[in-house]
């Protein structure tokens, strides 16, 4: 990564003249005073002139400057960093599947309709739920609509309720979503075992109460096993048990949250179903639910009869409409390519690996690293800095320090009661060679904290750009390229 | 096909090193009865050529290909350079999350630095931010922005916004307490003046429009942006085809204060309507507010520039509830694409191919009104998109033309006394062979 020159902005490469793209001559008469009547640009001001060579470089060259999953293990804590599969790659690409518009009619497009209607049936298959929207565009999205379900039910029913019920272990995404449907968020407290303190939901859950939020493995990877008990408190006000699936790659194959008495819950297919992050998306937050919350289901719904496929909009219940067109096509076709290549069996080996993997890592850094909480764990895992404070080295600079080891760190300071938090999550497509990397990263910075902390402080060494100075960017943010 | 590179050999040792002796027992915190005691009734496994042609034959049950189109209304069928496909294939830009270790990812942030600022070269703006879903939840996330900047409930939504646009602003805004009003158009296509004036008051957030709306109308953005000004309120414009931008004075010079839309038209396949891109910019005094991330430029321990997520204390990470927004993961990806086409299409280039898109669909539009009892609908001055009215209703006449192979416009009985209309779509890739096509083919339906 070092040898590599800085990088210029496309725009410090331009210079007039250039162009990368040659377009087909205008085969219509030219009308010279079109548009006289409406303000036109005569220029955009700046934007680049490159050829395509230099385009080719240019991103290529920036390619180079990032880590990625194809490169080694990416642990980050509830991000379920997996191997992305290139078959899948293939399929999303296939023309007849890329080129169709979102307005066709119908039955010109029965195989789109058809994929989409296949991938709901397998997901509620795996969740144990009754029915199922794919249009969220990611998994905070999932839980926008999720609560806008548990809203419409209890709106139809006269009232909405006031407050919904967050453990204080939960990712910000979900007091967010709550608080955007307009709900007040109330926060549980964790026990000692780092799971919801059931003496505590009982006291907050009441009838003004309209869900409880509950990610199951929680954010340290714990399973909440009391999740039957607690569903049955807050059904017992009337109450919905929300799951957050973000952590269901521990779980597909294993148990199903339907089984467990989860009323609504999102996926994320971008974690558990391998399709590729993106650098930051395109995501999708499929949101399955009971036969209770069906009629809520945003619009438009897949219908099928007699093998023709349908988008059904009539449905009077309907929260609406929660983006444009169906949701995000292209990548539900990837995780049903994934679920269709590994099939009941893979998928169950999936988990256990998963978790397998998770325990191994544990098991290896229990000792150098604070484990706040030594609940047993099942995909993920979170130790903290507090041994390593004593030299005055933080997680950020753990973190930093693996970066000069080639490897990605953990997620940084998450589940906030972790302080310090470093949260693990493997996955199963990582190699025991790459765990053992990892792990003996890990023992290797654990010494140097004791024997050369000021490495770590300053660490990283060996990247492309070294620590960067996130107090300046925010104090005088510079937010685009100017002259 | 599985993705498992652990052997047995190696899962037996990995057990033992635990301390465990079967993987069964890795899940004795989940109760016994509560685990699956058989397998999921899915599929049996299929092998990657099984796999590939059961995918095949699903693409192959679509016969749009086989169809001339005119189908537009949010989604634009353009040509994509192929670097394009290249460069973002590669697995430095698919499989990485999003960047939380700047210094080991400076190529996705460099991006969508770069991604903000064709964003605020195009719109006029001062800040864009890095991606949000779509077209229609950033029409949503700026009426929702413009209530908080204001503290006001009173959104004002032009009836010749793309109906799913507003439909998710209702679904978005009903749990919230908002007023919804929905402005009438005129003969032009645009937000009539008066019904603006009639529903603007000190109580108003925004105006949100579209321009070219969804006749393909072009608004009149400053006069808008005065009428909206004057009341203390503040105007958003939705962009369903940002192409427009290449050749349309750009909505924030013209007094836009959030520009929204949907970027799918930048080097993004129709893909059946997703993932697509939406974008946000707004002027500088509105960030704080601004949702989604966004990338800032600074300097690591050695001076040398680079780049950062920043302004977080925005972001749900840090704010929970009280965030701007609980947009997280984003469309990067598509981000990445657009950027990648803006680059290579260029300065120059982008603003031809606006032009050429204007042009066919003139040229479309007059062949189209010439046919016997073929009209305009509105008068106003389109992009490349345009209204047309028939003698009878369209539906009629668009299954006569789907048997003729042709589909020749998106039918607008869905607005009340445009049950005759049809919205046609013209690009760079109707020649002008398929427009006059369209036209002897209706000529031929209409006789």
């Amino acid at each position: 990564m070092t040898n590599i020159s800085h990088e210029p902005l496309i725009f410090e490469l331009s210079s007039p003249g250039k162009t990368a793209f040659k377009l087909p001559a205008l085969d219509v008469p030219e009308k010279k005073d079109l548009l006289a009547g409406v303000p036109l640009r005569t220029d955009i001001e700046d934007f680049p002139e490159v050829s395509e060579p230099e385009i080719t470089r240019h991103f290529t060259r920036l390619s180079q400057t990032n880590y990625c999953v194809d490169l080694g293990i990416y642990p980050l804590g509830s991000c379920t960093m997996k191997y992305n599969p290139k078959i899948n790659e293939k399929i999303a690409s296939l023309p007849g599947l890329t080129q169709t518009h979102p307005l066709a009619p119908e039955e010109l497009v029965q195989g789109n309709l058809e994929l989409m209607k296949k991938l709901e049936k397998l997901l509620l298959e795996i969740t144990g739920l009754e029915a199922i929207t794919l249009q969220p565009a990611a998994g905070a999205h999932g839980e926008l609509t999720g609560m806008m379900l548990i809203r419409a039910y209890h709106q139809a029913r006269g009232n909405p309720r006031k407050y919904v019920l967050i453990p204080d272990s939960a990712h910000g995404t979900n007091p967010s979503s709550a608080h955007i449907c307009g709900y007040t968020v109330k926060e549980i407290k964790s026990n000692e075992r780092g799971t919801v303190s059931v003496e505590d939901l009982a006291r907050l859950m009441d009838e003004d109460v309209a869900a409880l939020m509950l990610t199951n493995p929680n954010t340290l990877g714990v399973f909440e096993s009391d999740i039957c008990q607690i569903a049955d408190i807050v059904h017992a006000k009337g109450g919905f048990l929300y799951m957050d699936g973000a952590n269901l790659n521990a779980l597909a194959g294993i148990t199903r949250p339907g089984d467990l008495k989860v009323d609504v819950m999102h996926l994320n297919l971008h974690k558990t179903f391998s399709t590729p992050h993106g650098g930051g998306g395109p995501g999708a937050g499929p949101v399955a639910v009971k036969k209770i919350l069906e009629p809520f289901l945003p619009v438009p719904v897949i219908e099928e009869n007699n093998g023709v496929y349908q988008l059904n909009y009539n449905r009077p219940q309907s929260i609406g409409r929660v983006r444009s067109f169906y949701g995000q096509f292209l990548v539900a076709v990837r995780a049903l390519a994934y679920i269709l290549s590994l099939g009941p069996a893979g998928l169950k080996e999936m988990a256990e690996t998963a978790v397998l993997n998770s325990n191994y890592l544990r098991k290896n850094l229990e000792g150098l690293y604070e484990l706040k909480y030594d609940t047993p764990t099942l995909h993920e895992c979170v130790f903290s800095d507090k041994y390593q404070k004593d030299y005055g080295v933080t997680n950020l600079d753990i973190s930093k320090r693996l970066l000069d080891y080639g490897l990605h760190p953990p997620t940084m300071s998450f589940p906030l009661i972790v302080h310090g938090a470093l949260m693990i999550e493997p996955t199963e497509t990582e190699s025991r060679r790459d765990l053992d990397l990892f792990i003996e990263a890990m023992k290797a910075i654990a010494r140097e904290a004791k024997e050369n902390p000021e490495l770590l402080r300053t660490a990283p060494h060996v990247t492309y750009v070294r620590r960067l100075d996130e107090v300046q960017a925010a104090r005088n943010p510079v937010l685009k390229w100017g002259k | 096909m599985s993705y498992i590179p652990i052997s047995d050999q190696d899962r037996q040792e990995m057990l033992a090193r635990i301390g465990l002796d079967s993987v069964d027992k890795l899940f004795s915190s989940i109760p016994e009865p509560n685990r699956l005691k058989k397998l999921l009734n899915l599929p049996a496994a299929k092998s990657e050529p099984e796999l590939l042609a059961y995918f095949e034959e699903k693409s192959q049950k679509n016969n749009y290909n086989q169809y001339l189109s005119f189908l537009g209304g949010g989604a634009y069928d353009h040509f994509i350079p192929a670097v394009v496909d290249y460069l973002s294939s590669r697995g430095e830009f698919l499989s990485p999350y999003t960047p939380y270790q700047p210094e080991i990812s400076q190529g996705t942030l460099q991006v969508i630095f770069e991604f903000q600022t064709l964003i605020c070269q195009l719109t006029g703006l001062e800040i864009a931010n890095a991606s949000l879903y779509d077209g229609a939840t950033g029409a949503a996330e700026a009426v929702l922005m413009a209530h908080r900047v204001k503290e006001k409930n009173r959104l004002l939504v032009a009836s010749s916004v793309n109906p799913q646009y507003r439909q998710v602003i209702y679904t978005y805004g009903k749990n919230l307490g908002l007023e919804i009003i929905e402005l009438p158009y005129d003969q032009k296509g645009q937000v009539e003046p008066k019904g603006l004036e009639a529903a603007l008051n000190q109580e108003t957030a925004v105006l949100l429009c579209q321009s070219p709306n969804y006749f393909g109308v072009i608004e009149d953005i400053k006069s808008l942006a005065e009428a909206v000004h004057q009341k203390g309120a503040m105007l958003a414009v939705a962009i369903s085809e940002p192409l427009s931008m290449g050749l349309l004075e750009a909505p924030g010079k013209s007094g836009a204060d959030i520009v929204t839309g949907e970027g799918q038209s930048f080097g993004l396949p129709l893909s059946y309507g997703g993932p697509y891109l939406g974008f946000m910019a707004c002027k500088k005094e509105f960030v704080r507010q601004l949702p989604g991330r966004i990338v800032g430029q600074t300097v690591d321990v050695d001076g040398r520039r680079g780049f950062v997520l920043t302004l977080s204390t925005r972001e749900q990470h840090i704010r929970r509830e009280k965030a701007t927004s609980n947009i997280c993961t984003n469309e990067g990806h598509c981000a990445l694409r657009a950027t990648i086409y803006l680059e290579t299409l260029g300065r120059k280039g982008l603003r031809e191919l606006a032009w050429l898109n204007a042009q066919k669909a003139a040229y479309a539009r007059e062949q189209l009104t010439a046919v016997p009892g073929v009209k305009s609908k509105f008068s106003g001055e389109v992009f490349n998109e345009f209204v047309l009215e028939f003698p009878q209703s369209f539906e009629d006449i668009n299954q006569k033309l789907k048997a003729k192979g042709i589909l020749g416009g998106i039918g607008l009985k869905d607005f009340p006394g445009l049950d005759h209309c049809a919205l046609v779509t013209i690009t760079e890739k109707h020649s002008r062979d398929k427009i006059d096509l369209y036209v002897r083919t209706l000529k031929e339906v209409l006789r």
